[in-house]
């Protein structure tokens, strides 16, 4: 966890895997913490099932709705990207294989997709997927991968 | 999911999801002070919607809220009401009413 320069927007980030295991939690700033970790982390990705779920149904365009109350595949209907309050602003992003990544970040920030694209295919794949000693679905912790990060987030102003 | 959005935030003092943005569409949403949400869908990328929201807002306090026939929770069926309803998305010129 490396200390940002007080101007940056980055507030924290989770991993989670499609059984919603949190295989990392990343935090740069995070003044005020009402719940445990796990709960915390527990509550993040029921909220984002049900907003996902929430999506495909509202969606006013696009054809197939699904079931109600059947889980989607990743790729399935209409999917959300982010959401703003007015404290932060949370970008989404979920990959094929049901990797979702979550950026928590200021509420200024901009359109962090190509963002979320890059930290997926250039740092978790490549540091943690393609590490031989790591066993898919459990949390991991990897130096060169926080180092990694870190340094591309100092560059996304 | 407007509360468990404020438990998860990073500061304090969060008041819940202001706009919800999607691959198709995105969703915008005013809090008023006693709870009611107004929800409003758009094209992705559409700004301004706060000022079309509060003005919503404002239409249905005037034409929902103090007609004294109207029942709390209820659907609302009130001519004035769709009147300027159109009237207000009309004249703010990003927007059209789709159907009822």
């Amino acid at each position: 966890m490396a200390a940002l320069a007080p101007t940056s927007r980055m507030r924290c980030m989770y991993i989670f895997n499609r059984n919603g295991v949190c295989l990392h939690y990343h935090v740069w700033m995070r003044p005020h913490t009402t719940l445990s970790q796990q709960q915390d982390q527990k509550l993040m990705f029921g909220l984002l099932f049900s907003l996902k779920s929430f999506t495909a149904k509202m969606d006013p365009v696009g054809g197939n709705k699904g079931n109600l109350g059947m889980p989607s595949l990743p790729g399935q209907g209409c999917s959300f990207h982010s959401f703003r309050t007015n404290t932060y602003k949370l970008s989404f992003m979920e990959s094929p294989s049901g990797i979702k990544l979550i950026l928590v970040t200021d509420p200024r920030m901009g359109d962090l997709r190509e963002a979320l694209r890059f930290i997926y295919n250039n740092i978790y794949v490549e540091y943690v997927v393609k590490n031989p000693l790591y066993t898919l679905g459990q949390p991991f912790k990897c130096e060169l991968f926080n180092s990694t990060l870190d340094q591309y987030v100092k560059t996304l102003q | 999911m407007h509360a468990i959005s404020k438990e998860l935030s990073p500061v304090g003092g969060c008041s819940g999801i202001e706009l919800l943005e999607g691959d198709t569409f995105d969703l915008h949403c005013f809090q008023a002070l006693t709870g009611t949400k107004l929800f409003v869908t758009t094209e992705p990328g559409t700004t301004g919607m706060e000022n079309l929201l509060k003005t919503i807002y404002e239409l249905y306090t005037d034409y929902v809220l103090k007609n004294p026939f109207y029942e709390v929770e209820m659907p609302i069926r009130c001519e004035l009401w769709d009147l300027n309803l159109a009237l207000a998305v009309k004249k703010d010129g990003k927007a059209s009413l789709v159907g009822r």
